[in-house]
């Protein structure tokens, strides 16, 4: 079966703690002379990058040579029909390489949904637009396990730009499914409408979540974000939403202070904060090739995936059909002014209550 | 030693498959003290050795002999596990499976003599990909290997330095092996299939 | 001559109907006449040719996509017999040449009337009045005039268009999009919008656009008409408009009547559309307020599309889905099979209000001896898979495909003359 890892609700708690305990044996191979596995010989690893991302690439690429796959590092920036190639070629054109798994990142939220139904490889998800970046969460959520143990019953509080964050869809998605209990933290011009759909707490006031917190997770904004009116000014945001070090001595004594980068230093962290014993950004990173060498392990390494979601639809036509009869297509027989269950919500039903 | 058919423990009965103990607890215990007795004669008394146990039962194995010739000898012996998933020749004919864990003695392995302990030596493909795996460690001054059971039908030049049984069996059979720590009883089962 | 035999004229009891010199001749029970060729018609239902008030015929600029030729062949093939072409092509039809050029080709393929809208500003940017007199004295005689695509989102701009068609009976049809509240919109605004990390397309964009022009309409007693309504609260200001007396008009898609926003899950954009896919609840007001009147009347927005325009990511990807071939099938599937409209309320929302709304005199008639000879012949108990490579438009970019619906179009009579007979367009 084709499998992906486009979003963290791919993961069932199973799949996810297998990847955070291969992970932790991956770990081991860190410290030793020779990092290199020869797991993934003869297979072939694509970084598919239409965003500029040196970090989150050289984990993918650091990963997936680590366990000796064969890597080609694709770039390209712009990605709409007018502007050279499309997606659906580039897709094309990785059939023909023989691609066993494909690491997309993209400035479109879906896109390595579309590419899922375009190639035969499993596709990794390295961040698509304001939608996922599930192994930025994985990485996460194996952070905070190392540095506080079992997630269950944890305490995680995510501050910053929700509305446009992949990180946090991910991080909440996931620490859900590991039994953690997620708060967001924004002001309300930074949280989608429907937030109270996810499975979190939402807070408009920091300095009242910070006591009840073992894990605060600081987001970049983006200074942009301020001309479309979402908050007056960065200093009015850092004043309100940044973490310093009053607020840090605010938090308990075992909580832990994390970032997915970059930084913006003196504006939703304080530069002493960063810095800070507390602070596992660092780790983030280190933690970031060995948590992506578990998933394309999972993935790759087997005549099968272990993990992920199934194969997703893409541009064929006879299987978007499939879609509309699934659901979303509203076939109420009975009279509507009477609401009944119309909508045919078929597996999605089950799906949402963990989204 | 037992010919009795028996289930095997833990195991739904299996109506297509007969099992027939080949060692019980006794002979296992006999065998392993023998082993460690024999590492010692070849190595002069343990001297530089490491035992590693390739996870799962060989690294329960590997801590028994480690027990016995620590009982022989008065001082501990250094003991870990080097696990081999990802060094298997056969990764792509399963699905990827979850690792097990490579734990080396703080004293590593480079110039010791390292005893790899694996509970049912058969094809060999393991051991080699032991071997790959532990190359990629250290470099050991030599590497001797014990099994609890050697059942034949080797497809690679390897062979056991310490062997607790000789099983001939067919390709069709089975054999498992079931420790107290993680079984619950010991015992060696050939799985004969109707 | 046609003599169609046993059709059930709106559902009704079987009849006889002889289509004579463009006009229905004569109704009634075992008519015979020897020299019309005969169409058996046994239950097969009489509707009049329906009528569409949004067409996007992409000629001219857009031929990859459609062509008056095709766009028509694919209206005549889902029982239209006049469709009002869209304003914005390329040129932008907001002159008296391209509307009279697009009003010829219509003529010249002669599958059905092609009556082209008009467009309110200059390239449709909402700047300037095109010249909309001009249009509508000339040969393609416009009446609808519509930046669709486009929001006349500028106040003064929407009241002068509202006020100055009232000269020659003209309405404008409002493309409802408050644009600041939908930069980079890609998808409605709401629960799966935020999971999907998709910009938000908001309610109240169209909802504040819609109550602003009631109520410009009102204070100049001009006709509006809103085209697409996707919203609930959409539905409560046309109604509470509606119940002061104004004058005013709505259309809602049939994808609108079936299809929710769930189905951008996919990402696939064959389900990205202007105004977007909405929610159950919307799609529940839509089919109420069609049922009731409140929304006059469904329109196709038949919007098609080169399959690399949909082939690609969602954001970049075009907006519209093309539904001329499957309207009458969708809302059958939603309007007729579950209670809200007999086939009466569906020749009126479908023929009769649109015709009336374009002021279109020989189109939306009853089936009646004198009446022009416009109408179709629909088989209700056929059942089909929405099949995108039998159909006659030249794109494909269906949300249906693969879709189980309801019924199909048998034959197709335009002015007496068939454009449709056993479901092939001649």
């Amino acid at each position: 079966m084709k499998r992906h890892l486009i979003s963290a609700a791919d993961l069932t708690r199973d799949d996810a703690l297998l990847i955070l305990d291969t992970a932790e044996e991956l770990s081991r191979i860190a410290d030793r002379p020779i990092k290199k596995l020869p797991t993934l010989r003869g297979r072939t690893v694509v970084n598919l990058f239409f965003e500029d991302s040196t970090r989150t690439r050289i984990s993918f690429e650091a990963a997936a040579k680590r366990l000796s796959a064969d890597v080609i590092n694709f770039s390209a920036k712009g990605s709409s029909v007018s502007k050279g190639e499309s997606l659906k070629d580039t897709a094309l054109t990785l059939e023909a390489m023989g691609a066993d798994g494909v690491v997309i990142r993209h400035n479109a939220s879906g896109a390595p949904h579309r590419l899922a139904g375009w190639v035969r490889g499993s596709v990794v998800n390295a961040g698509d637009g304001t939608h996922e970046h599930p192994t930025q969460a994985l990485l996460d959520a194996y952070t905070m396990r190392r540095r506080l143990g079992d997630l269950d019953g944890r305490r995680v509080t995510i501050v910053g730009d929700i509305l446009h964050s992949r990180v946090a869809r991910s991080n909440v998605l996931l620490l859900n499914t590991l039994g953690a209990d997620v708060t967001l933290v924004a002001p309300p011009t930074l949280f989608p409408v429907a937030v109270d759909t996810w499975p979190c707490e939402v807070a408009y006031d920091f300095d009242a979540v910070l006591p009840k917190s073992d894990v605060v997770m600081m987001l970049r904004v983006q200074q942009e974000r301020m001309s479309d009116a979402f908050f007056p000014t960065v200093r009015e945001y850092s004043r309100r939403y940044g973490l310093d070090a009053r607020r840090l001595s605010a938090l308990p004594e075992h909580a832990i202070v994390m970032h997915p980068g970059p930084m913006n230093r003196g504006v939703e962290i304080a530069a002493e904060v960063a810095d800070s014993p507390r602070s596992t950004i660092v780790e983030q990173v280190a933690n970031g090739v060995t948590v992506r060498m578990a998933v394309l392990y999972l993935l790759l390494g087997g005549s099968e995936p272990a993990i992920g979601g199934a194969a997703r639809d893409g541009g064929d036509a006879a299987r978007d059909g499939g879609d509309v009869s699934r659901g979303g297509a509203i076939r109420d027989r009975g009279d509507v002014s009477r609401g009944g269950d119309a909508i045919r919500n078929g597996g999605d039903a089950s799906r949402r209550e963990d989204a | 030693m037992s010919a009795a058919s028996v289930p095997a423990h833990g195991s739904s009965p299996d109506s297509d498959v007969s099992h027939k103990t080949v060692l019980e607890a006794p002979d296992i215990r006999r065998a392993l003290t023998r082993i460690a007795h024999e590492i010692l004669e070849r190595t002069k008394g343990g001297r530089d050795i490491v035992l590693l146990g390739i996870p799962t039962r060989g690294v329960t194995l590997a801590a028994r002999l480690a027990a016995r010739i620590a009982e022989v000898e008065g001082e501990p012996i250094p003991q870990g596990s080097l696990d081999v998933t990802m060094y298997r020749d056969d990764l792509r004919l399963r699905p990827a499976r979850a690792l097990g864990r490579t734990e080396l003695p703080p004293e590593g392995v480079d110039d010791r003599v390292v005893v790899l302990v694996d509970d049912v030596l058969y094809s060999g493909r393991t051991v080699r990909a032991a071997l790959d795996a532990l190359n990629d460690l250290g470099r050991p001054r030599a590497v001797q290997l014990a099994t609890l059971v050697d059942r034949g039908h080797r497809e690679l030049p390897i062979r056991a330095d310490y062997v607790g049984k000789n099983l001939p069996t067919s390709a069709r059979e089975k054999v498992k092996v079931l420790l107290a720590e993680i079984d619950g009883r010991d015992a060696v089962v050939l799985e004969v299939p109707k | 001559m046609f003599l169609i035999k046993g059709a059930r004229i709106l559902g009704g009891a079987p009849a006889d109907i002889l289509l004579r010199d463009g006009v229905v001749a004569e109704v009634g029970a075992g008519l015979t006449a020897p020299e019309a060729t005969v169409v058996e018609a046994d239950g097969l239902i009489a509707l009049p040719g329906l009528v569409d008030l949004h067409t996007h015929l992409r000629e001219p600029g857009r031929e990859d996509a459609e062509t008056v030729e095709s766009g028509t062949r694919a209206a005549a093939a889902g029982g239209y017999t006049a469709v009002h072409a869209m304003a914005n092509t390329e040129p932008v039809a907001d002159t008296a040449g391209v509307v009279e050029q697009v009003w010829r080709l219509g003529r010249e393929a002669g599958h059905c009337d092609v009556h082209p809208v008009g467009a309110v500003t200059r390239g449709l940017e909402g700047e300037r009045l095109a010249e909309l007199g001009a249009m509508a004295d000339s040969a393609a005689r416009v009446r609808v005039f519509s930046d669709d695509g486009h929001c006349v989102s500028d106040a003064v701009l929407m009241r002068r268009a509202l006020e100055y068609v009232k000269a020659f009976d003209g309405v404008v049809a409002q493309h409802a999009q408050e644009p600041r509240l939908t930069e980079h919109a890609q998808m409605n605004e709401g629960e799966v919008s935020g999971r999907l990390g998709l910009a938000g397309w908001p309610a109240v964009a169209e909802e504040a656009i819609i109550a602003r022009d009631c109520l410009l309409a009102a204070h100049v007693g001009s006709r509006l008409h809103v085209c697409h309504v996707s919203t609930a609260g959409s539905v409560e200001i046309l109604r509470w408009a509606k119940s002061k007396g104004w004058q005013v008009t709505a259309e809602v898609t049939p994808h609108h009547l079936l299809l929710t926003d769930e189905l951008a899950e996919t990402y696939d954009p064959v389900y990205k559309v202007n105004p977007p896919l909405r929610t159950k609840a919307d799609v529940e007001a839509l089919r109420e307020a069609l049922a009731d009147g409140t929304i006059d009347c469904v329109a196709t927005d038949h919007a098609p599309h080169p399959a690399e325009a949909k082939e690609t990511e969602w954001a970049p990807a075009a907006m519209g889905m093309i539904g001329l071939e499957t309207a009458l099938s969708v809302v059958h599937e939603a309007m007729v099979e579950t209670g809200l409209l007999d086939w009466a309320g569906v020749a009126d929302r479908m023929s009769a209000r649109p015709a009336r709304i374009g002021r279109l005199t020989g189109q939306g008639r009853p089936i009646e001896v004198g009446a022009p000879a416009n109408l179709t012949l629909y088989d209700p108990a056929a059942r089909t898979a929405v099949d995108p490579a039998a159909f006659v438009s030249k794109s494909r970019n269906t949300p249906f495909a693969g879709l189980e619906l309801p019924g199909r179009v048998h034959a197709t009579f335009l002015r007496g003359r068939p454009t449709v007979l056993e479901g092939k367009v001649i």
